[in-house]
């Protein structure tokens, strides 16, 4: 069950035609090519989508900002200097796209003593378990293909609050590694690590607690 | 004669430490001495070790609900927007 990590020219896998390399895929898109693209599109906007969805709330607004985004894209197309990815410089387009909107703050919120995330209830004041988890985890690797437990995690990931949203979406979702999400939102490594716990601690509860499995 | 640091214990670190620690464990962001203070508490507790495991199967799940199908006017709509871009640019079609 490991995650499938992509960065970089790896993202152009399904588009065979394409040189892996980023310079030629860049010299392809300044020289018109629709090909290039379109395989672009179809790589990163659905996942464009879902980050815009960490910032707003309805499906046709996180549409529209992807879509800006690309527009964005193509217009910085001639002063892209290659420091970071091209993905990594389109997803903070989306970003800054969705805050500069205006369409709703960035709720990136400082650490707090909130590193257990909806689980301090259950230690005890010294910090043993009161309530030990129940154990699931053995009976659930069989189930993780079940399509209704998709569709169930992709409602609880978009009930989450918007930092541990934005958080997750890129690092479970998408698969990105932690320094290409912290470059992407602005956000401190461990800042990162903490709304990342949150969310994922919050999903585990809810699976748990629905005993979905 | 030489002393040897003690190996670290499992309770060493609480079950509340071990859980507030567990996404930075699986990032392998810890320094080798938090990093040895977990193994051995995971190595002994069976509920932290629990944790950890559904924690990972969240990780796996949520990695899983991606919907990668594009509507196909969204698409046709940025391909539009791409040609726009590219005659406005007065660059010829390849």
């Amino acid at each position: 069950m490991s995650l499938t990590i992509t960065t970089g020219p790896e993202d152009l896998r399904g588009c065979p035609s394409l040189n892996p390399d980023e310079g030629d895929l860049l010299g392809r898109l300044r020289a018109g090519d629709e090909e290039a693209f379109a395989c672009l599109v179809d790589r990163h906007h659905a996942a464009m989508v879902r980050l815009a969805r960490g910032y707003v709330r309805s499906p046709a607004v996180a549409e529209e900002v992807a879509q800006d985004a690309w527009l964005g894209l193509l217009r910085g197309l001639d002063r892209f200097e290659g420091r970071s990815s091209l993905r990594t410089w389109l997803f903070r387009i989306v970003v800054n796209r969705a805050i500069s909107a205006g369409l709703q703050e960035r709720q990136h919120l400082p650490v707090a003593d909130s590193e257990l995330g909806d689980d301090s209830g259950r230690f005890s004041q010294d910090g043993w378990w009161v309530a030990p988890p129940v154990h699931w985890a053995d009976e659930a690797v069989d189930r993780m293909v079940a399509p209704e437990l998709a569709a169930r995690v992709r409602q609880l990931v978009e009930e989450l609050p918007p930092g541990p949203r934005q958080v997750v979406t890129l690092r479970d979702v998408e698969g990105l590694p932690s320094a290409e999400v912290c470059d992407i939102l602005g956000i401190s490594e461990g800042n990162q690590r903490v709304l990342l716990h949150r969310a994922r601690a919050r999903i585990r509860r809810q699976l748990e607690q629905e005993a979905v499995w | 004669m030489t002393i040897r640091p003690a190996k670290p214990d499992a309770h060493d670190i609480t079950c509340r430490q071990a859980v507030a620690l567990m996404t930075d464990y699986i990032d392998d962001a810890l320094g080798p001495d938090d990093h040895a203070l977990i193994e051995a508490h995971l190595a002994e507790c069976e509920s932290c070790a629990e944790h950890l495991r559904q924690i990972r199967i969240t990780v796996a799940v949520t990695g899983r609900i991606r919907e990668e199908d594009l509507n196909p006017a969204a698409r046709e709509d940025l391909m539009d927007l791409y040609r726009r871009w590219r005659r406005d640019r007065g660059i010829k079609e390849p």
